[in-house]
């Protein structure tokens, strides 16, 4: 128990209490002593810190700080753990490039490794041009859509991701839309009836007209890639016509100017900059979008 | 350190003794005496009920089902499940916690301002375990007086055996103490065996030695300290308290004047003899003669030890009983006053506890155990598709808070021709998906929902989910919205 009944003390009439002899105004403070073993805890926890403050990075001091005796710190903490994931990943990334891409779906914790790795290198690499998520932007193709110029199979996304669109790569995909406007293979009048016939291939409220001379033109002229009607040609990278998605837009203008003068997109062969891991990740995350076949 | 100077005082014309304060006290070891009465057994009642459901609740067994534990009471943090016999909270269910907590705070205000504290004097841990303490204490070092006696002696091979066998045995119920609270985290069976065999996790063993070591210490050595000096509750007792409380108090009209002098006609010694057998009981060393007090923990053993003086002294009992200080007042001036159980405090926590355990109860018996989350993808917003519809993606999540595996039925609402697939089936489009999920868990979807155009707003527009247990028929719904180019 308190012991307020200490020897010594000035001794309050009232409570019978001590006082600490404090005073103010006549009036004193009586005395509630706290344990003694109290007190010690106390001057343990003070010890306890200046040994933490001794063994561990402490004092700042402008550009540096007193390291510690200890030698401790949290950064190395965290290298130590990035190298360790790293050597973790590592294998798992080896494990990627030897399975089938079909069969990394079964492998949970393959996929799960893949599908991260994927993402990150999407970020980083992809997304600028497609957009986050694969949202897509007029020139660029949607990659969570299903509309696949090349193909939307896994091994097709990684042999457009591997060589690219147009790129320096020997092996890179390359199609060659014709400049009909530019190089005058069509006259202006004609490039119109032509534009005409393609807007009724994927919008049935396209104004109804006759088009049999845009027809006739278009077999002549377009029907040999993108398929007499309008399917279109994958082996050849020639966009279906009948979709309701288009790369660089769905107005009259948008395709008329595509028949006269087509813009011709490049993608990168990403084989110079990507190990086959991060490319086969980053195949298996944008056909995981929404769109893959 | 512990003594400071006394200030000089401002002159006043006469010299003010020079004196030294003790700020800091020594501990007054308390060496309470055995004591045998009604008080006594109510206590060896309660402890015994507390330390039968500590130690034995984690191993009563309770069937949920395959692949679920069966143990009737476990917090399960790895998979954040708390188990309790036949109902399963999941981290969401956390307010029934502090609805729990309410009720015990009311519980514990309403019974304080009835009966005292009989919480802290029969069923705190801090009693239950400092009792049970000196229970082993004194079998095997004797009582109050022989303890005491041997403490003052010199060192000797009895009082060192007596020392090391008192202290390895409290160690050992501490040891149980800490093993058995583990067991309420993990199935119980599993980790004794796994404790024993090396094969526990590290927390495991952290905690339980976390829990022996402040057994240990709080029960064997600190004892009254706690109560005195570190837990809250005895600070604002007095909030609860009032002259009605019936609580252990000293019958001072008729004690005082205390003495052991020859009692006569002549006499003016009051029933008190003054033997201080309440004060050498008491487990917190205090004089419940100086009344109600901040370390009384109203544990009664003093009522049973003056009961014994008195009947072996042909005094009345009951100097130290149970009573209100208002009955006490009365009595000392020769009044009768009844027992006033009915005060507004505690009507007022009576009608706080039934308002609690209303809402709890009904809580509790509503709960749903179906739940919908439909997370809108915000990258891309909307993705046009090749037959000109438009998508939308959503990260869904289904709660089946049942015991059983369920199949949910989820539907659309608000968009007309609307379909929906799976992101792994996208060639699979229906208006409404059937999800498996199993029992007691979150399944995750990725749906992906299809819009006709033609029937599209421009911008944002709503879109209801519909989420129905096809077993039970619950169900719920959440709105999300439907987003699509602002001009089309």
């Amino acid at each position: 128990m308190a012991n307020n009944d200490a020897p010594g003390g000035e001794h309050d009439p009232v409570t019978g209490r001590t006082t600490t002899g404090h005073e103010w105004d006549g009036l004193k403070e009586l005395n509630t002593p706290l344990p003694k073993w109290w007190f010690w805890t106390f001057v343990a926890t003070v010890v306890w810190g200046a040994g933490y403050a001794l063994l561990y990075p402490s004092v700042p001091w402008f550009n540096t700080h007193f390291p510690g005796l200890l030698g401790f710190s949290q950064r190395d903490v965290v290298q130590a753990d990035i190298r360790e994931l790293q050597a973790r990943r590592g294998e798992v990334m080896e494990r990627l490039k030897t399975v089938p891409l079909a069969e990394v779906r079964q492998d949970d914790a393959l996929y799960a490794v893949a599908m991260a790795a994927g993402r990150i290198a999407y970020a980083e690499n992809c997304q600028s041009c497609h957009g986050a998520g694969g949202a897509g932007r007029p020139g660029y193709p949607a990659l969570a859509g299903d509309a696949w110029i090349w193909g939307g199979g896994l091994e097709a996304i990684m042999t457009t991701v591997t060589y690219g669109i147009r790129s320096a790569h020997p092996e890179t995909r390359v199609s060659m839309m014709p400049r009909f406007g530019v190089d005058a293979m069509l006259q202006p009048a004609e490039i119109d009836q032509v534009t005409d016939f393609v807007m009724t291939l994927y919008n049935p409220a396209a104004p109804a007209g006759d088009v049999s001379k845009g027809q006739a033109l278009y077999a002549d002229n377009c029907a040999s890639c993108h398929g007499d009607r309008g399917q279109g040609n994958r082996e050849l990278g020639a966009p279906t016509l009948r979709s309701g998605v288009h790369l660089y837009g769905d107005t009259r203008a948008a395709v008329r100017a595509q028949v006269a003068n087509p813009r011709q997109g490049v993608m990168p062969n990403w084989n110079a900059r990507l190990d086959e891991a991060t490319i086969r990740a980053v195949t298996l995350y944008v056909h995981g979008l929404g769109g893959g076949e | 350190m512990t003594k400071i100077d006394k200030p000089p005082r401002p002159a006043t014309g006469q010299d003010a003794p020079a004196s030294e304060v003790e700020l800091y006290a020594d501990r007054v070891r308390v060496y309470p005496r055995a004591v045998h009465g009604i008080a006594r057994n109510v206590k060896w009642a309660v402890l015994i009920l507390c330390l039968v459901v500590y130690y034995v609740t984690p191993w009563i067994r309770w069937d949920r089902g395959q692949g679920r534990p069966d143990q009737a009471v476990l917090l399960d943090i790895a998979h954040e499940r708390f188990y309790f016999f036949n109902v399963t909270f999941w981290p969401e269910d956390i307010y029934y916690l502090t609805g729990a907590l309410i009720l015990g705070a009311v519980s514990l205000f309403l019974v304080t301002s009835l009966a005292g504290r009989v919480w802290c004097g029969y069923s705190c841990p801090q009693t239950v375990w400092t009792d049970l303490f000196m229970w082993v204490e004194r079998l095997v070092e004797g009582d109050r007086n022989a303890r005491m006696r041997r403490d003052r002696g010199p060192n000797s091979f009895d009082k060192l055996w007596r020392k090391v066998a008192k202290h390895g045995i409290w160690v050992a119920v501490a040891f149980w103490t800490g093993g058995a609270w583990i067991m309420y985290y993990v199935d119980a069976p599993t980790v004794t065996v796994q404790f024993w065999t090396g094969q526990a996790s590290t927390e495991v063993y952290f905690f339980t030695g976390l829990f022996t070591v402040l057994t240990y210490l709080l029960a064997g050595w600190a004892r009254e300290q706690v109560c005195t000096y570190m837990c809250p509750w005895p600070r604002f007792q007095a909030s609860m308290l009032d002259e009605q409380s019936f609580i252990v108090t000293y019958e001072k009209w008729r004690g005082e004047p205390r003495g052991h002098g020859k009692r006569d006609e002549n006499s003016k010694l009051g029933d008190c003899i003054d033997c201080k057998a309440c004060v050498h009981v008491c487990p917190t060393g205090i004089d419940i003669r100086d009344g109600v007090q901040l370390s009384c923990i109203n544990c009664g053993l003093c009522v049973d030890a003056c009961n014994e003086v008195m009947t072996r002294t042909g005094r009345p009992k009951w100097l130290i009983q149970w009573d209100t200080l208002a009955r006490q007042d009365a009595k000392a001036q020769g009044r009768h006053e009844a027992i006033h159980l009915l005060r507004p405090r505690t009507l007022i926590y009576v009608t706080a506890l039934v308002l609690a355990t209303a809402v709890m109860g009904t809580a509790l018996a509503m709960r749903s155990h179906i739940g919908l989350s439909v997370q809108h993808d915000r990258a891309p917003l909307f993705v046009k598709v090749r037959d000109g519809s438009l998508r939308n993606a959503y990260a869904v999540k289904l709660s089946n808070k049942t015991p059983v595996p369920a199949s949910f039925a989820l539907a659309l609402d608000g968009l007309p021709g609307a379909v929906m697939a799976l992101s792994d089936e996208t060639d699979r489009r229906q208006e409404t998906l059937v999800l498996d999920v199993p029992i007691h868990s979150i399944g995750t979807f990725r749906v992906l929902v299809y819009g006709q155009p033609r029937t599209l707003a421009d911008g944002s527009q709503r879109l209801g989910f519909t989420l129905r247990n096809m077993a039970t028929g619950e169900t719920t719904q959440v709105t999300s919205v439907f987003m699509g180019p602002a001009t089309r």
